[in-house]
């Protein structure tokens, strides 16, 4: 892993990436959604609104997954001091964030029809609630240590705290719908398989892999965009010392 | 309210926000690349 330590040596790689991640993963999540929308059966329960699949879990997934890469970043950056990942840990908070409020804005809207209302303060919907502000928290920390000039475009070591502290919500809300009463349903796809049905569940994959591929565009454009920031930043201040 | 509208509204939440945060990435990376370029260009 410290090989990529060096930015020049992590820029060769991520510029091609970039492109890489990000087309196909596009592809891939509007091949998702299309066929989600007009070629999967409408569920004999839910009728139409069981669509919303395609993009909710998806977006729960990243939400999740990204506070799960932040922390790692967290734990390389104060273990490893690897400098790349404070600023992994900064370029993945607000594409997590989106995927987290996505979560919360579909299942609201999917929770109409299907529950009766639009919200309930059970066990999953405020742990996930609490996910997006520990990534809001996260963020204005990290935006305050890099204006303070802390971690070279990264984050200060008690944003990375927060962040590894912060994960600890993770498996509560994988949990939630297990320990506590919910009108959320529970876990229906485990390890061990589904239970959806195969002819409603396939499109899932395509949306699943597509999103993620373009959370990691995402992410690589952030890094990229910091890496610059940086190294204008230190040029001006050698300028600056004459 | 049509099962559709909720299952549209979804979606469109959803495109609108990845389409946003796509663009934000994109602008601010490029500038930054950018700026970069130009001040290695003439220090």
């Amino acid at each position: 892993m410290h090989r990529f330590a060096n930015p020049a040596r992590f820029l060769k790689i991520a510029r091609p990436l970039t492109g890489w991640l990000f087309w196909p993963g596009l592809a891939l999540l509007l091949a998702g959604c299309a066929c989600g929308l007009w070629l999967t059966p409408a569920d004999y329960l839910q009728g139409q609104t069981v669509r919303i699949l395609y993009i909710h879990v998806p977006a729960a997934w990243l939400g999740m997954g990204g506070w799960t890469g932040i922390a790692i970043a967290a734990l390389m950056q104060l273990v490893w001091r690897h400098p790349l990942a404070a600023v992994a840990g900064r370029a993945i908070a607000a594409p997590g964030a989106l995927f987290t409020a996505i979560c919360l804005a579909t299942g609201s809207i999917w929770g109409r029809p299907t529950w009766g209302t639009w919200w309930e303060w059970d066990g999953r919907m405020t742990s996930m609630l609490v996910l997006l502000f520990l990534y809001l928290g996260y963020i204005a920390l990290a935006n305050a240590s890099a204006r303070q000039g802390a971690g070279q475009g990264g984050v200060s070591n008690v944003t990375a705290i927060f962040g590894l502290v912060g994960a600890v919500n993770i498996p509560i809300i994988n949990r939630s719908v297990v320990w506590w009463n919910s009108l959320h349903q529970g876990p229906s796809i485990t390890m061990r398989g589904s239970s959806i049905d195969m002819a409603i569940l396939w499109p899932l994959g395509l949306t699943l892999l597509g999103f993620t591929l373009w959370f990691g565009a995402i992410v690589l454009m952030r890094m990229r965009a910091i890496l610059a920031q940086n190294k204008v930043e230190a040029r001006m201040q050698r300028l600056a010392r004459g | 309210m049509q099962q559709w509208t909720f299952v549209i509204a979804a979606y469109a939440v959803t495109l609108l926000g990845t389409a946003a945060v796509s663009w934000l990435s994109w602008r601010t990376m490029r500038r930054a690349e950018a700026q970069a370029e130009q001040l290695a260009e003439h220090p």
